[in-house]
């Protein structure tokens, strides 16, 4: 059928044969335009910057900055009610002794929503909303190599959740700080004390962990977001998976298998603030993590490699 | 190719879950065990005289056969029902079991009396015959079955003093039983022996009421190991057949003595009633103990004691090992977590080491009787049990929050005294303590029978009352140390002076204490405790005390060398250890008589035995922490890597010019139905070719092929020369607007433009913006956010975001739509000039009218099948000469699809 094209065509194609030494110009190896690498596709700033200014990501770390000071009004507000009489100190009447203390309360009340959602919402959003937006084809076409798309979505999205989940304990730290000052830490529990600097290394310890027990949020996220459209799918869908696993947790039965739920050892950060702070949960914890993440994000990338974009 | 994968992907799934279905429902269940309950008559008394119905259940072996068999006996308080469930346990893993109520208990009749040779061990030897006479049961010779006894305190006694009467029992497991019933009840931490020792009232006094009137529940801790619930409704029951208290008020004998020998009641209420033993008494009560059998348990014995324990502490089962150790028997010593004071008794692990045992012992041991047959030095213990074992605390599991339990071993048991001595220096000046009159309020070490309320872990209820105790402390710790068996320390007292006595309060010139006439005998109570300090309250391990009655001669002072309580016990660095003698205990008999003592230390130091060699196996992090990440991460490898099409640069030098061609494409929709069917076409240079057909006609699916977003399922699209696969780098020299704008909304369109070109990775030089903004012509609403756009708009910021960087090709969808006449027109010259430049450019439009006049070329689509292609003008002039009418492209369009139609 090349015949189709006919005469005209060609006459067409001569008429114009001089212009090809016009401004354009091309890498003849890959056929490229110039100037086109496909390593320089996409960079992280301007993945950063073309996130940065939506406004889920400003309400997000506004509800996450604001919540300490919102904690603290809380507690300054109620501090008339005296504490239950009951003989283990919870770590909720700790949590005005001190900045650090008020901190970890903080991470503790957070740590099992509200960072699921920030971090959710930061990994599940990232491509089904432009799926959504349809720039997905274009910058498909752009061409951004799919993996390469991918590979620098998923680094933004982690630093948006890990901004988000390190931004909560410092700022009620800073919080905490100002409004009840800066003490040594009381244990939950026993009520022992631990001194403020040595908890400070052991504090960095207690964020990393609580970030690294989001992977599993973050990369099924990213899974769910690879496969659909909706951005409230890819969300919603992590979310729910946190509150099943929640649930099964509570099921006694299940028994040692219960140590292999995603959700299972994301209060084990609070053996690092005892007096001799054990590690072997979060140990635990780190490798339920990233074997599940690491399988969850290969699937991501083998799906979205194969995958006819129609959006 | 892939839905095939994706089918042997469910029916691999469904083929792994009708397994796992069909081994669920078709594993084995547990073996039913038979219980036979029976009456067994037994004759027993001083003079053989007296018969006694015992009320037995016999738990045949489940695997049948001939199998050793394990009498089970219950504790004080207990019947043969609360050691059902272990009984049930052993007997499922293949032995003969027999359980008894012991007279004085449950349904059995006769009376209480404490284990002696003359009476229960009597009825264990006539049960042992009982045994012999079972098909089930294994025999080691004529009348001699194969057979362990098992059983916690009152039970654990017995299995002890049947042992040492018995040679045909082969292997026992005592747990938290006494060495000498004497000695538990009237310790004396001096060393000087039951008959100087204090009374352990409150244990006493429980212990019992427990063979009394039957006031049943509570004080569960009492009835042993194996005692789990459920029991009290049917020993009650059991009690009223035997005793119809209900019907009846008892009688004054039996509310003074219950169901206990009287011999044993008289004994009890004489001495419970001035606190000190007789020699009668200590006689009496040492017939019931294996201290009165020396030298005769020569079977293997494994001892299970609790670490909390203030009935029966350690010191129990120590005397116990080295008098079963003394005749070269094999024995091994556990103190597990747990005991009289509570603890949920770590049943699971107490079981393990008692089938450990029997299995070795029992099961496994050569045919002929173990007994007497020990040689010294020669004795291996079975796999897994150690001759020491120590339960440890190991923190809390930090998933479930429960406390985790350590298992400390150590190839010898190195006894109370440890393997090695540590010297920890005390001081403290010698302190005044008062004697409260009528010994109230009273300091609190550990509440008998009630254990179980402080809690598990450092939680103590102990309690000093003040101006009752004497404290020296130690420095604190440089390195930590862990206390294993009893510390030592010497202790000097002496009687206050009057002067003294006076100095501290003015109005005790009463008190007979000042004049220091005679001898006096002084009750003290020593603690270790673990002092942290700071806020921290000081912990005393296990809630244990160590009584001792010093006697003080007139005007001198009395020395003591203080054995204290037993623990294994870790002091942390900076912790401090501290000894304290107080003068009351809740838990004992104190005198009445105020008085007021001076305490010092006779040596300013304590010792302390460690035991070093008591180590927990290294258990590291469990194997899936790291290989499970591993195993992962290789799995995630292999699926990103596997899949990976090998981007190499599929190049066809000869249409190095030739702007797109296409060739046998072919896609279908999921349903099979064909979007493009074997589409074929050439785009030149130059040309602005219109993509013409119905809705359906498959237009946007070949621009979406070209833009490598679909894959074809046949046939191959070249621009330039180039394959087109995703992310294909020719395709940065193709411009597209397909199927709508897709912008960030929350930006400006002018910040949508650049960034997008900053996505591509191009130098910004090679943009070009201020050619495309001027063909999208928004103005100043560049700046505004794109969400606030007009549909019209978006589509002109779209095509100005194509034509970014000035493509060679250019591909356009339905670009005029939403736009005005006059911005059509504007489009129009804008495609036409770029065509011009030898640009190429493709337009699917359904605007015949515009398609005729921007366009060079047209390619017409009809349900996915190219319908026809060429230049338009020829297009028309075919049709012109054909029909001899006037000619529009919209007439020819329809006439063509109606053709195929």
């Amino acid at each position: 059928m090349n015949d189709a094209n006919g005469t005209g065509a060609a006459a067409g194609t001569d008429g114009s044969g001089t212009a090809l030494a016009g401004p354009r110009g091309h890498d003849t190896a890959h056929g490229a335009a110039r100037g086109y690498a496909p390593g320089h596709t996409l960079p992280l700033g301007v993945e950063i910057v073309r996130q940065f200014r939506r406004r889920r990501t400003m309400v997000m770390f506004g509800l996450l900055l604001a919540l300490p000071w919102v904690l603290v009004v809380a507690f300054k507000v109620g501090g008339g009610w005296g504490r239950p009489g009951g003989a283990t100190l919870r770590i909720s009447d700790l949590a005005t002794e001190g900045g650090l203390n008020f901190a970890a309360f903080a991470l503790s009340v957070s740590a099992s929503f509200l960072l699921v959602v920030a971090v959710a919402l930061f990994c599940g959003d990232t491509v089904a909303s432009e799926a959504d937006w349809s720039s997905l084809r274009y910058l498909l076409a752009a061409p951004i190599p799919r993996d390469r798309l991918l590979r620098q979505k998923l680094i933004v999205a982690l630093v948006y959740s890990a901004a988000a989940v390190i931004c909560l304990p410092l700022m009620a730290l800073l919080a905490g700080t100002l409004a009840f000052g800066w003490n040594d830490v009381r244990v939950p529990g026993t009520g022992e004390t631990i001194a403020a600097l040595d908890v400070l290394p052991r504090f960095g310890i207690v964020i990393g962990y609580a970030l690294v027990s989001q992977l599993v949020v973050a990369s099924l996220a990213f899974l769910l977001s690879v496969g659909t459209d909706s951005p409230l799918g890819a969300v919603g869908g992590a979310v729910g998976l946190v509150i099943v696993s929640s649930i099964l947790q509570a099921v006694d039965a299940l028994g040692a298998l219960r140590e292999f739920l995603p959700t299972f050892w994301n209060t084990a950060w609070l053996d690092a603030l005892t007096p001799q702070p054990d590690f072997s949960g979060m140990i635990k914890g780190v490798a339920v993590s990233v074997t599940y993440s690491a399988i969850l994000v290969a699937f991501a990338f083998r799906r979205f490699r194969s995958k006819d974009v129609v959006s | 190719m892939r839905l095939s994968g994706r089918r042997a992907a469910w029916t691999a799934a469904a083929v792994v879950l009708v397994v796992a279905v069909t081994t669920w429902v078709v594993w084995p269940s547990e073996p039913r065990i038979r219980v036979q309950d029976q009456a067994i008559t037994v004759v027993d008394g001083p003079a053989d005289d007296q018969r006694v119905t015992l009320d037995t259940s016999f738990f045949p072996p489940a695997e049948g056969g001939k199998a050793p068999a394990v009498l089970l006996a219950h504790g004080f308080g207990g019947s043969k029902q609360s050691v059902r469930e272990a009984a049930l346990r052993l007997a499922r893993e293949g032995y003969a079991v027999l359980t008894w109520s012991a007279r004085g208990f449950g349904r059995s009749t006769g009376q209480i009396a404490l284990n002696s040779p003359d009476y229960e061990v009597k009825d264990v030897r006539q049960l042992v015959d009982w045994l012999a006479g079972r098909p089930e049961v294994r025999l080691d010779g004529d009348g001699d079955p194969r057979v362990g006894i098992a059983g916690g305190s009152y039970g654990g006694a017995i299995a002890l003093m049947a042992a040492a009467h018995d040679s045909r029992i082969d292997a026992i497991v005592p747990q938290i039983t006494w060495h000498d019933l004497a000695d538990a009840l009237f310790p004396d931490a001096g060393g000087q022996g039951p008959e100087n020792g204090v009374f352990k009232r409150m244990w006493a006094g429980l212990f019992f009421s427990r063979g009394g009137p039957q006031a049943g529940g509570g004080l569960a801790a009492l009835t042993g190991q194996g005692g789990s619930g459920g029991n009290d409704a049917d020993d009650r029951a059991g009690q009223d057949r035997a005793d119809p208290a209900t019907a009846r008020p008892p009688t004054a004998e039996e509310v003074r003595c219950g169901r206990f020998l009287p011999e044993i009641c008289d004994m009890y209420q004489q001495v419970a009633e001035t606190g000190r033993a007789t020699a009668a008494a200590v006689a009496t009560l040492r017939r019931s103990s294996p201290v009165s059998v020396p030298g005769r348990i020569r079977i293997p014995t494994l001892l299970i004691q609790g670490q909390r324990d203030s009935l029966f502490p350690l010191g129990h089962a120590d005397a116990n090992a080295r008098a079963v150790a003394a005749t070269g028997a094999p024995v091994g010593v556990a103190w597990f977590d747990g005991g009289h004071d509570g603890g949920n008794g770590e049943i699971d692990w107490l079981h393990e080491q008692t089938l450990g045992w029997f299995d070795h012992y029992l099961k496994q041991a050569p045919a002929g009787n173990t007994a007497g047959t020990a040689r010294p030095g020669s004795a291996r213990l079975p796999e897994g049990v150690s001759p020491f074992t120590v339960t440890r605390d190991g923190g809390r599991d930090p998933g479930t929050r429960q406390q985790v339990r350590l298992h400390a071993t150590s190839g010898a048991y190195s006894g109370l005294a440890g393997a090695e001595r540590v010297s920890v220096p005390l001081s403290g000046p010698e302190q005044p303590v008062a004697n409260p009159p009528g010994g109230s309020p009273s300091s609190i070490s550990a509440i008998p029978g009630f254990g179980g309320l402080a809690g598990a872990g450092n939680l103590s209820v102990s309690t000093d009352m003040a101006g009752q105790s004497a404290s020296f402390e130690s420095a604190p710790l440089a390195s930590p140390l862990q206390v294993t068996g009893s510390s030592t320390v010497k202790v000097r007292v002496r009687v206050a002076t009057p002067a003294e006595t006076g100095a501290g309060d003015g109005g005790a010139e009463g008190a007979p204490g000042g004049d220091a006439a005679g001898p006096r005998e002084v009750t003290l109570f020593a603690k270790l405790y673990d002092a942290a300090g700071g806020a921290q309250a000081p912990v005393l391990p296990e809630g244990l005390v160590a009584p001792v009655r010093i006697t003080v001669p007139g005007g001198g002072a009395g020395e003591a060398t203080v054995v204290l309580p037993a623990v294994d016990h870790r002091f942390d660095v900076g912790h401090r250890l501290r000894v304290t003698f107080t003068t009351t205990d809740l838990g004992y008999d104190t005198p009445d008589a105020p008085a007021v003592y001076q305490v010092g230390l006779a040596a300013p130091a304590l010792t302390a035995p460690t035991a070093t060699a008591l180590r927990t196996p290294p258990t590291g992090p469990a194997w899936w922490t790291w290989a499970l990440p591993l195993v992962s991460v290789v799995a995630a490898a292999a699926l990103i890597l596997t899949g990976r099409r090998r981007l190499r640069d599929d190049h066809e030098p000869a249409l190095e010019a030739v702007p797109l061609r296409i060739e046998g494409v072919t896609k279908a929709y999921r349903n099979g139905e064909l979007a493009v069917n074997d589409l074929s076409f050439t785009v030149e240079q130059g040309q602005v070719l219109g993509l013409l057909g119905p809705n359906g006609a498959g237009k946007t699916t070949t621009m979406r092929m070209m833009m490598g977003l679909i894959h074809p399922d046949a046939g191959e699209i070249r621009i330039f020369g180039h394959r087109v696969v995703p992310g294909a780098p020719v395709l940065s020299r193709l411009g597209s607007f397909v199927e709508g704008a897709g912008f960030l909304p929350h930006l400006s369109g002018r910040a949508n433009l650049e960034l997008y070109w900053k996505a591509t990775g191009r130098p910004a030089g090679d943009a070009r913006f201020e050619e495309a903004l001027e063909i999208a012509g928004l103005g100043a609403a560049l700046e505004r956010a794109v969400r606030t756009y007009s549909q019209g708009m978006r589509q002109r910021l779209a095509i100005a975001q194509a034509m970014l960087g000035l493509p060679d090709l250019l591909v356009l969808d339905e670009p005029t739509n939403g736009l005005d006449p006059p911005q059509i027109r504007e489009m129009r010259e804008v495609l036409i000039r770029y065509a011009e430049r030898g640009r190429t450019v493709i337009v699917s439009s359904h605007l015949l009218a515009e398609v005729e006049q921007t366009c060079s070329h047209v390619v017409v689509m009809h349900r996915g099948r190219l319908v026809t292609a060429g230049p338009v003008s020829e297009l028309l002039r075919d049709r012109t000469t054909a029909d001899g009418t006037a000619t529009r492209l919209e007439d020819v369009f329809l006439d063509l699809i109606g053709e195929k139609a």
